[in-house]
């Protein structure tokens, strides 16, 4: 066993302190320590974005960064996107407007969407293209996944 | 839990049903979110992976082979037993049962015995504490190669003789005599590449010992009954000992059909021996490189035909690289035999298959198996008339279809009954202007000289039914608790399709109880035995109807003893929206539940099915082999860079044919996702192998499957409106996992639209699928080259 590095972590709002292995991923931490299984592994390199979370408010691929290097943060994932025992309207929109179906890349979606949102709340289409290109959908061909964030986009804009 | 609000969504009131505001929610026809949307978008929906792990859980890594064909000489594991933390290594001596996880034909085995016959091929197995020490172990194994002879593509496999399976023929009339006397005749050869299936949750099985050596499997599989028959055999056991169960899987696409197996019977044999909770994950890499893919194909074709365009004589050769083992491959295979006439009428025929071995991993479903690389060819065939007579592939398109009462038996003998192809047609050419929008691309492409754009209508006949008659059956089995709430399970798999909140409407509407009343469980072999795999787009068809007679079973004793009960005829006792009337009077559902249970009436029931008039005889490919046929059609337009070869798809119109929709949105979600993925397998998605038979594309980052980016920029999809299955399926919905995958031909018929500009009139551009930018440059090279105008 290699030595353990003590970090602490924000994750959804709760702080954690662990020792780690330095080779831990972050996936690993949030997914097998945490117990956070909301954020899936899809292809274990980085491309696919099933494993979106969003580090000090930026998006972060969590299959292929080490904890360690998240030491201090502060992490959002998609457990992190409820509030007050409410859905975030991204989370509404995805499933009103089927923006999923199998679910397994709709958690990174989310982030990636969430984060769009955050820089941008009224993208247009080309630029949610652009926000969400990092994430990849084999079920729906993403059509109702555009449909979801321009809904829940609208939506926030508004307040309803 | 955020119990959804849209689950109170109306019903699609249609004649015969309530009205809204009496409609239960979630009845049959209403557009509800999938079930699970809340859990999915919640993070709380749990895959295989996410189950909380046993204390004693050990993580396998597989041992794979690194030649495509040789004899083991010798393997030296020593290093790998004694790497740390690993607790257990098995090879092929160590199974206590059966070598093999074939679905059909017991060639494939689990771990090579002493030969290996791909790249990749799962040789032993280590589990470890961690998965990093499994993985780490796996690499320190010493294994010598006797290499043989590879066979590494179906045309080397064709020179050598080397097949899976007999090669199969069909024929009608006289094609020999009808290609010598047509005025005009066409041949050519096609290459069609095959395709990864790229779920995104990678294959998965964890096993757990229970008492008295039984065990209890979590596999991400299709194929839930298959997977205990095979794991039973591999522990030397029988099918009463092993459970397997599924509730969901993030993505399957026929690559969860039979591939699961490997997996479950590797974690259930280090289960098995260890005693010791065991889990495999693979790697997307591994994945890629050791599960089987859509077959790629050759495709030999000789036409005759007449100055209108109509086809008199064909004769087709399909070569599929069936990889190392049968797997599905005969199946799949009569599939591509089975469609390779499309919408077309084909008097005089003749279809030769040859399944042929290769030394590549074994290839196996897919979406639409075998069907779309038969259209494929017929497509590619009629494209090719219409080029050389100079005539709009459309009107040879039409010119060639199925004629209703006329010209309407397939080449093999079944008569088709519910033709609509011309209607969904007609109304596609007019809603998405093709004629004018042809015209205008014409008069674009005169005036561009870089920039190319084309466009083409196909359309989609797709036979719905397994072709093995056998597995046209499935079970349910529904309970109902003193509270009026229900369990339900059936045979079928969740794998993102909305399989379960379909089935779950139907008992809804059959219990007229709002749908949020009934749990949906996970598939389990210990509910519901020996159902056949989730596949061939049978899912809700052949489910919803063992669930509805599972639940019509029920409601029966309940009118039984209604009607005994309050002394009222059985047929003045309905169930209307949560409610049952019983003469004069309503009572609640629950109500009437809670005094059937007081007067020991059984709340609990099995449904059974079994797809009625198809009967087919393999033996001469005649007969029945489909209930009925699901038909679309869809007008795409590209733009290409003849620079480059890069495209892009600008707009696409699809019409397709659902029959009475059981749930529009689900349905909707099939024909974009089906679309999207058929457009990538023609485009972007490429399997290379290099000549030492390793797969180069094993990870996102070479095999490109489409991103939001290759969305269209204007995406137009219909439901037929006028949809009503003319048999009697459930709720006369048709089946629509597959059949809209081959929607995307247009796609690839548009790319070789804008490539023909390049070259003069009537020319014919050979284009291979997958159309990647290299395809595409390649073939408009080869028209510039040919002198055509540029």
């Amino acid at each position: 066993m290699s030595e353990r590095i003590g970090i602490t972590v924000t994750v959804n709002g709760t702080r954690y302190e662990r020792e780690v292995e330095p080779r831990l991923l972050l996936v690993q931490l949030i997914r097998e320590e945490l117990r956070l299984t909301g954020t899936h592994i899809g292809c274990d390199t980085s491309y696919c974005g099933a494993c979106t979370i969003l580090l000090d408010g930026e998006p972060v691929k969590s299959c292929t960064m080490l904890a360690v290097q998240a030491d201090g943060g502060e992490v959002l994932t998609v457990e992190g996107l409820e509030k007050d025992g409410k859905l975030h309207p991204l989370q509404e929109a995805f499933s009103e407007h089927h923006g999923l179906q199998c679910g397994y890349c709709t958690p990174g979606m989310l982030m990636s969407a969430y984060y769009l949102l955050e820089q941008n709340p009224d993208p247009s289409n080309a630029e949610i293209r652009k926000g969400i290109q990092g994430n990849l959908c084999r079920c729906t061909g993403y059509k109702n996944i555009f449909a979801a964030i321009s809904d829940a986009a609208a939506k926030m804009q508004t307040g309803s | 839990m955020h119990r959804p609000a849209y689950m109170t969504m109306d019903a699609k009131t249609s004649p015969g049903r309530q009205d809204a505001g009496q409609t239960i929610a979630g009845a049959v026809g209403s557009p509800i979110p999938h079930d699970s949307a809340h859990l999915h978008v919640s993070g709380e929906a749990i895959y295989v992976d996410d189950i909380p792990e046993r204390q004693d859980l050990l993580h396998l890594a597989v041992g794979m082979s690194a030649r495509p064909h040789a004899k083991i000489r010798k393997m030296d594991l020593s290093a790998v037993r004694r790497a740390p933390g690993v607790v257990a290594v098995m090879t092929a001596a160590d199974i206590p049962g059966e070598n093999n996880c074939g679905p059909v034909i017991a060639d494939d085995p689990i771990f090579a015995p002493g030969l290996v016959q791909y790249v990749g091929q799962s040789v032993f197995a280590v589990a470890a504490e961690t998965v990093d020490q499994a993985r780490k172990a796996a690499k320190l194994a010493t294994i010598e190669y006797e290499d043989l002879e590879a066979i590494l593509d179906p045309r080397a496999a064709l020179a050598a003789g080397s097949f899976v399976l007999p090669s199969e023929t069909i024929t009608r009339g006289d094609s020999q005599a009808a290609l010598a006397d047509a005025k005009h005749r066409l041949q050519g050869s096609l290459n069609v590449g095959g395709q990864d299936q790229f779920y995104l949750e990678g294959q998965i099985a964890t096993a757990l010992p229970a008492e008295d050596g039984d065990l209890y499997l979590y596999s991400s599989t299709q194929h839930p009954g298959e997977v205990q028959h095979l794991v039973a055999a591999a522990i030397g056991k029988l099918s009463k000992d092993v459970v397997v169960e599924c509730r969901r899987m993030g993505g399957a696409f026929g690559g969860k059909e039979s591939q699961p197996a490997l997996i479950a019977c590797i974690a259930g044999l280090m289960a098995d021996k260890t005693g010791r909770a065991c889990k495999l994950r693979l790697d997307r890499d591994d994945d890629m490189i050791m599960t089987g893919k859509r077959h790629d194909f050759v495709i030999d074709y000789d036409v005759g035909f007449d100055a209108t365009g109509r086809i008199e004589g064909i004769e087709f050769m399909f070569a599929s690289r069936c990889g190392m083992s049968a797997d599905l491959s005969g199946a799949i295979n009569d599939r591509t035999m089975f469609h390779c006439d499309n919408a077309y009428y084909l008097e005089n025929v003749s279809i030769v298959s040859h399944r042929c071995k290769t030394h590549t991993v074994s290839n196996t479903a897919f979406r639409g198996f075998g069907g779309p690389q038969g259209m494929f060819g017929i497509e590619y065939v009629v494209d090719e008339i219409a080029r050389y007579l100079g005539k709009d592939p459309l009107e040879v398109r039409k010119k060639n279809f199925y004629g209703v009462g006329e010209r309407d038996i397939t080449p093999y003998q079944q008569k088709i009954r519910d033709n609509i192809i011309e209607e969904i047609v007609s109304a596609v050419e007019k809603s998405a202007d093709y004629q004018e929008r042809r015209k205008e691309i014409r008069a674009f492409n005169k005036e561009s000289e870089i920039l190319r754009r084309g466009i083409a209508l196909t359309p989609v006949k797709f036979g719905i039914s397994f072709t093995a008659t056998h597995l046209n059956q499935a079970g349910a089995l529904v309970h109902v608790y003193t509270d009026g709430t229900v369990h339900l399970n059936h045979g079928g798999t969740e794998m993102g399709q909305g399989l379960f909140t379909k089935v779950a409407q139907v008992v809804a509407e059959e219990l007229q109880i709002d749908i949020d009343r009934i749990k949906i469980m996970a598939s389990d072999t210990s509910k519901v035995p020996n159902a056949s795999a989730t596949a061939a787009s049978s899912g809700s068809d052949i489910n919803g109807k063992a669930a509805q007679a599972a639940a019509a079973k029920i409601k029966r004793r309940l009118i039984r003893f209604a009607a005994k009960h309050f002394a009222v005829p059985k047929d003045d006792i309905e169930f209307i929206n949560n409610r049952v009337r019983i003469g004069a009077e309503s009572i609640s559902f629950e109500d009437l539940i809670k005094r059937a249970w007081f007067a020991r009436i059984s709340l609990s029931a099995t449904g059974f099915y079994r797809t009625p008039k198809i009967n087919y005889d393999r033996s001469t490919f005649s007969g029945r082999p489909f209930f009925y046929y699901a038909y679309g059609a869809a007008v795409s337009e590209v733009i290409i860079d003849t620079l480059t070869g890069e495209n892009r798809i600008l707009r696409v119109d699809i019409l397709h044919d659902c029959g009475e929709s059981l749930n529009p949105a689900i349905d909707m979600g099939q024909i974009e996702g089906g679309f999207s993925q058929g457009a990538g397998w023609l485009t972007s998605e490429e399997l290379c192998w290099n000549s030492d038979g390793e797969l180069t594309t094993h990870a996102p980052s070479t095999y490109k499957i489409p991103t939001c980016s290759d969305l269209p920029v204007d995406f137009r999809a219909k439901m037929f409106e006028a949809g009503r299955n003319r048999e009697p399926t459930i709720y006369r919905s048709k089946a629509v996992g597959e059949p809209p995958l081959m929607l995307s031909l247009s796609v690839f018929h548009a790319l070789r639209d804008a490539v023909a500009s390049v070259g003069g009139d009537r020319c014919r551009p050979q284009l291979d699928a997958p159309a990647t930018p290299e395809s595409v440059l390649k073939a408009v090279t080869a028209m510039q080259a040919e002198g055509g105008s540029s």
